[in-house]
């Protein structure tokens, strides 16, 4: 039975662990804005799920799970769609000024490099 | 190892008031009439400084730090908040910052009687106390997870900062800086996770106190150092800071290099200092050092040949947060002396302190040069300082303590820096350090020459300047430079709260 439990949290620690990398991908090869707002939210949904991987460890000593990670996890999913409200508005009022839908300017030192 | 468990001491609630007087105080505004904003902002200050003396006041009586225990639940499954010597020395600085600009702004708004109480100040006010709020929040808190949080917060309220005047450069600095500071939280966030897996809490003392460390947090610490610093715009992360912190309104500016990236880098000295296993900690603080070096020599060199005075200003900020990551293999100590009993370490944060305030007032110099004739072409501002010789003065006089020239708050962290370089045989960073003063040296020299040059054509001021709006930024330069003639003893403050507290070692 815990053999059982312990894979299907092994798997879901996988799944966040791809999807991060997903995520990051995302975010560092697309210079459009709204494809890095997604990637941001990729990023964060497999965060998430490592926290729940997390939790399920909390299993082990016989709780259905740890509370402490969800917790974080509700608190962390407000958090995120807060900054995607805020990054999508400011996407919508530089499109409305500029027209550019992206920070590219043909200017090479103004590109943002975001590798972590 | 001090035992892991806390107890709550008297003055604790005072962390509390700390952090909750500008979040109930731009939760007032919201519900109030915008011409009160101002009111309530201005209110907030008085009160928030006199919690800040007061709780100096209580941490130099009981010369232990203050802890309070939120809902009286213990660190496990609550969350502690705790002040020590540095937490105070921070809380202090930004209330300081703080009152200074609401000072300032509440003038500059004041100059133009038909915005000053429009959309721009009421959100300028409301943005002020939020982050405010965040900046108590990362010095006190103790829980890895609720720091997460006061990052966002304090993200949250500065990029609106920025693009406060709504131009279109300005909106493109804003998101540029968005994407930073996500993926810097983001980072951060996933370290956190995989601590708690490791450790089963996300208090920093209880992680401290453990006494095995696996490969995790090896891992968790290469995910947190690198989002923070992305936050911090250490260079070569520093990209999104100067079109950010220059085109952002005077008053925001201020706020945003003087206190909002020094965040994050308290934040990455509690992790090295207190989290990181020592040999983690020193490739840690070597890598630091180098990066920190990078940034001075580099941003000190981009600083001397930008056009514009708020654009130079910037690049000196990402200039001289550079001192700070060269502490960490300075204060490394060795001999059994612990990090925060080694000069460098007491250098570093003269340096946090000298440059928070140095630096506000340099951007409010700034903004009363680009308010009073236009604009900051450093150019084609000859002769600045004859239609406004305080504002000019207050350039020279922080200039004094970022280029480490006595007396001034900066000469001594400088030279308490170098003294530590060359006693640990670091040379290449002494030599960092006096490149980086020389060429400090010269990006602020071109400027007064600048000011105190005679142009063919008097230069016009556009509007005239109030004396009390070119006096704040000035008491805040001398307020820098005086830090220099403070005898070293406050700095025992310090070691109030860390473990094995030492006496002070004063050169």
């Amino acid at each position: 039975m815990s053999a059982l439990a312990l894979t299907s949290a092994s798997l879901f620690g996988l799944c966040g662990a791809a999807l991060v990398g997903i995520g990051l991908f995302c975010i560092l090869t697309h210079p459009e804005l709204l494809r890095r707002l997604v990637g941001f939210n990729i990023l964060g949904a497999g965060i998430f799920l490592v926290f729940g991987a997390v939790a399920r460890r909390g299993a082990a000593l016989g709780f259905g799970g740890d509370p402490v990670p969800q917790a974080m996890v509700i608190t962390g999913i407000v958090v995120a769609f807060a900054a995607t409200a805020l990054a999508a508005a400011l996407l919508r009022r530089l499109f409305d000024l500029t027209g550019r839908a992206s920070l590219e300017t043909g200017q090479a030192e103004l590109r943002p490099r975001s590798e972590p | 190892m001090t035992p892991a468990t806390y107890s709550a001491t008297p003055g604790g609630f005072l962390l509390v008031l700390a952090v909750m007087l500008p979040a109930a105080a731009m939760l007032t505004m919201l519900v109030s009439r915008p011409r009160h904003a101002r009111t309530i902002a201005l209110a907030t200050m008085v009160f928030g400084l006199a919690v800040a003396f007061w709780i100096g006041a209580e941490l130099m009586r009981s010369g232990t730090a203050l802890i309070y225990l939120v809902g009286n639940w213990q660190p496990p499954l609550g969350i502690a908040l705790r002040a020590d010597g540095l937490s105070l020395m921070m809380l202090a600085v930004t209330a300081l910052v703080i009152t200074g600009t609401g000072l300032f702004a509440h003038r500059l708004f004041g100059l133009d009687a038909t915005t000053c109480d429009g959309r721009v100040a009421t959100s300028f006010w409301m943005l002020l106390m939020g982050l405010w709020s965040g900046l108590n929040l990362v010095f006190v808190s103790q829980d890895l997870f609720n720091l997460y949080v006061a990052l966002e917060l304090l993200t949250f309220a500065a990029v609106p900062l920025v693009c406060l005047d709504g131009r279109g450069e300005t909106v493109a600095a804003a998101l540029r800086y968005l994407m930073f500071a996500l993926l810097g939280s983001l980072l951060y966030l996933l370290g956190a996770g995989l601590l708690y897996g490791t450790y089963g809490t996300l208090d920093i003392r209880l992680i401290a106190s453990a006494s095995e460390h696996g490969p995790a947090v090896h891992l968790a610490l290469a995910l947190m150092i690198p989002g923070l610093l992305a936050k911090a715009a250490l260079f070569p992360f520093h990209l999104w800071l100067p079109p950010a912190h220059a085109g952002a309104p005077a008053a925001a500016s201020t706020v945003l290099s003087a206190l909002v990236v020094k965040a994050p880098i308290f934040l990455i000295l509690r992790l090295v200092l207190d989290i990181a296993p020592p040999e983690a900690a020193a490739f840690a603080g070597q890598a630091l050092a180098v990066l920190g070096a990078g940034s001075i020599l580099f941003c000190s060199v981009m600083a001397l040949r930008q056009a514009r005075l708020k654009l130079m200003i910037a690049y000196s900020t990402v200039a001289q947060i550079g001192y700070l990551f060269i502490v960490f293999p300075l204060a490394a100590g060795g001999d059994g002396v612990p990090p925060w009993g080694t000069i460098a370490w007491t250098g570093g944060a003269l340096q946090l302190t000298s440059h928070a305030l140095a630096k506000a007032a340099m951007f409010m110099a700034a903004g009363i040069v680009a308010e009073a004739i236009g604009h900051d072409r450093i150019r084609d501002l000859g002769g600045f300082g004859r239609v406004l010789p305080l504002s000019a003065a207050t350039f020279g006089l922080a200039g004094l303590s970022l280029m480490g020239i006595p007396p001034s708050g900066g000469f001594i962290a400088k030279c308490l820096l170098l003294t530590a370089a060359v006693i640990e045989d670091h040379y290449w960073l002494a030599f960092t350090i006096l490149a980086g003063g020389l060429l400090a040296g010269a990006y602020v020299f071109r400027v007064m020459n600048r000011a105190l040059a005679t142009p063919a054509v008097p230069l016009v001021l556009r509007q005239p300047i109030p004396l009390g709006l070119e006096l704040i930024p000035l008491a805040l330069a001398v307020m820098a430079v005086a830090l220099g003639f403070l005898p070293l003893e406050p700095f025992g403050l310090l070691q109030i709260g860390r473990p094995d507290a030492i006496p002070v070692v004063a050169p």
